[in-house]
């Protein structure tokens, strides 16, 4: 816990093996990636339609409507995930947990502070006692929380006018609250930003922490499994929100070939 | 009070005075079912309208000028249709309108508290223009007392509001910011009133007519939409009913307003047309008796029916400035630089981190591959090799 610059990692052997990210956890990521990705490209397509010159007439093209029925058909199915892993903070384990998220526990804004101080900063090197995220993480993701709440109720208030079905009118209510569709179109189309944004951070600190401390993060959206010194499981045994059991630390697997 | 404001026998029908202004029966029927297919309703509402017209007395209504420009009366006067203008409202049924009015001073305002005092609960006021809440309401004043004096006394026994255009439903340029004269739209004074926000810079004359026959009807204000204007006119997006909309789909737009594709006629998405977030008629009924529309020659839509529509420009680009950073800055911009920053930050960090963390960064003692066993087993079995 020194400031002492040329400490070392601990070393291999104290290394364990974490399953930390469920399978479900993991399946709610990618297809959310995937999903912002085509929302992303086909929302801005629909922003800035690139001239296409051609002579055929108009009835025998189709491209812009396909592409926002692609924009609308992938909105259904972000809502649908993003709904699933809400329920999944309910009933998933410990590091899915909705409480993570939530600003509760002054633990957690230590964490914000030494996560400031070590990786930011780097004024600092100790490790991070996070076994999930670590608290500036899950408080981003709160904040995209809103954004994906705020996606999700303006484009379906804007779809609402154009759709029979009941479940777009659920939102309609947005409406008025903007003023009109052009001003929500508008923030719609701003809040889009935030994904882009949000994406450069969040893969250049996927790459950072990787390459810094080797915990496999990168991998353990695919696999699930994290690897982690003893000290920082020791430690997250002191979990902020520690209602189910923590995982024991259980010997690692032989490794399967 | 329904009975001492009971219309007196003389009153006569409103078909009546249709008749006796020399209208054929053969034109009222027509204008009849003209009216029925504007509000939406099948074909047997044509004879609900005709007996409502035969049977009703008329409805007294006042129509008062607040700050406007007057083109809600204008379009409504040249409605193509003459029973519109000439008959519905000015020969039967105004009983008040600053501009119309040939009575000035006090006679005219002895007209309009003659109108609410006899006719308590049954008259009809259709406001033009929005009402100045700034400087204690200076900014409009009738006959010395401030719009907002004025819209409260005649408001307060009204059977209906009729707020006609942008100015009234939402407070039009002059609300536009940073707003001087605190043009506030009626809905947001008035309460507790049937109101009708009839939207639009004007409206098209054929739905401000609609909407007074369908009060006349059916003794009740038509079905609103979230923001209070009347669904049978204000339920479809302008884009949804717009001829060019097969290009749009297909992706031909207009790139500049002259390009061969202006003259193909393409769709004006590009630039800036607001169609596709206007909820309104012109595509359907359009202007002048059905003769164009703005898209029809060849401009975007504005978005005239929408509130707020002149803070929503430029007219002539899709994305709208961005609040508070000047007015050709977009959202695109403002991302881009945010980008380039987020980019710039993230370089300086990564340099950073391969100083400040170096010791934490490639292989440490005891990591290479060579020194781990051949076969590990549990890593709790492993030979001692700390020598860090
Ligand atoms: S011209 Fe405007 S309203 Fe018509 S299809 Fe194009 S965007 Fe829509």
């Amino acid at each position: 816990m020194s400031a002492d610059h040329t400490a070392p990692i601990p070393h291999v052997s104290e290394f364990k093996r974490v399953y930390v990210w469920e399978l479900p956890v993991r399946f709610y990521h990618w297809v959310n990636a995937l999903c912002i990705l085509v929302l992303t490209v086909t929302g801005i397509l629909i922003a800035h339609p690139p001239a296409i010159a051609s002579a055929a007439e108009a009835s025998f093209g189709y491209w812009f409507g396909i592409n926002r029925f692609i924009h609308f058909a992938f909105a259904y199915l972000f809502f649908f995930n993003f709904a699933f892993r809400i329920y999944w903070g309910f009933v998933g384990n410990r590091f899915a947990d909705w409480r993570n998220f939530f600003p509760l526990r002054r633990a957690q804004f230590r964490q914000v502070v030494d996560v400031l101080r070590v990786d930011i900063l780097q004024a600092q090197d100790k490790p991070i006692m996070a076994v999930g995220h670590n608290a500036v993480a899950y408080f981003t993701y709160f904040a995209m929380f809103w954004v994906f709440v705020f996606q999700v109720v303006s484009g379906f208030a804007m779809y609402a006018s154009m759709s029979t079905s009941w479940f777009p009118q659920l939102f309609a209510w947005a409406v008025p609250l903007f003023g009109g569709d052009y001003a929500l179109r508008a923030w719609h189309y701003n809040a889009m930003w935030f994904f882009g944004l949000f994406t450069v951070v969040h893969v250049y600190l996927v790459f950072y922490h990787d390459y810094v401390e080797g915990h496999g993060v990168m991998s353990s959206m695919v696999g699930g499994w994290k690897f982690l010194h003893a000290d920082v499981l020791k430690g997250s045994g002191k979990s902020w929100f520690s209602t189910k059991p923590a995982p024991a630390p259980k010997p690692a697997p032989a490794p399967r070939r | 009070m329904s009975l001492a404001s009971a219309p007196s026998e003389t009153v006569p029908t409103v078909y009546e005075q249709i008749a006796s202004r020399g209208v054929s029966r053969r034109e009222f029927l027509q204008f009849c079912g003209w009216m029925a297919a504007c509000i939406g309703l099948d074909n047997t509402a044509s004879a609900q309208i005709a007996r409502a017209l035969e049977t009703k007395k008329r409805i007294p209504v006042v129509w008062m000028h607040f700050q406007e420009c007057t083109c809600c009366s204008e379009s409504f006067l040249r409605s193509s249709h003459p029973i519109v203008a000439d008959i519905l409202l000015d020969k039967i049924s105004l009983d008040y309108s600053e501009t119309l009015l040939a009575a000035s001073g006090d006679q005219a305002e002895k007209c309009l508290h003659d109108t609410i005092t006899k006719y308590k609960g049954e008259y009809l006021v259709l406001i033009e223009g929005s009402v100045p809440t700034g400087a204690e309401g200076a900014y409009c004043c009738v006959g010395g007392k401030s719009a907002e004096q004025i819209l409260e006394e005649v408001a307060k026994d009204a059977k209906a509001v009729i707020a006609w255009g942008n100015c009234a439903s939402s407070g039009c340029v002059q609300a536009a910011k940073p707003n001087p004269t605190g043009a506030t739209p009626i809905h947001k004074l008035l309460h507790g009133k049937p109101l009708v926000n009839v939207q639009g810079c004007p409206p098209i004359a054929e739905v401000m007519a609609g909407v007074l026959v369908h009060l006349l009807t059916f003794d009740r204000i038509p079905q609103l939409d979230a923001l209070g204007r009347p669904k049978a006119f204000y339920s479809r997006r302008v884009h949804d009913t717009c001829y060019r909309r097969p290009n749009y789909d297909a992706g031909l737009f207009v790139e500049s307003f002259d390009d061969e594709n202006a003259r193909k006629g393409y769709c004006l998405y590009k630039m800036g047309c607001r169609g596709p977030t206007t909820y309104n008629s012109c595509g359907v009924i359009r202007w002048n008796g059905g003769v164009s529309f703005p898209i029809q020659a060849g401009h975007g839509c504005i978005g005239c029916s929408e509130s707020n529509f002149w803070d929503q420009g430029p007219f002539y680009q899709r994305l709208a400035s961005f609040p508070g950073f000047g007015i050709e800055t977009t959202a695109d911009q403002i991302g881009l630089g945010l980008g380039a920053a987020t980019v710039a930050g993230i370089a300086a960090h990564a340099v950073m981190t391969n100083i400040r963390k170096r010791h934490d960064i490639g292989e440490h003692p005891g990591e290479s591959s060579d020194l781990a066993p051949p076969s590990a087993a549990h890593e709790a079995d492993r030979p001692k090799e700390d020598r860090s």
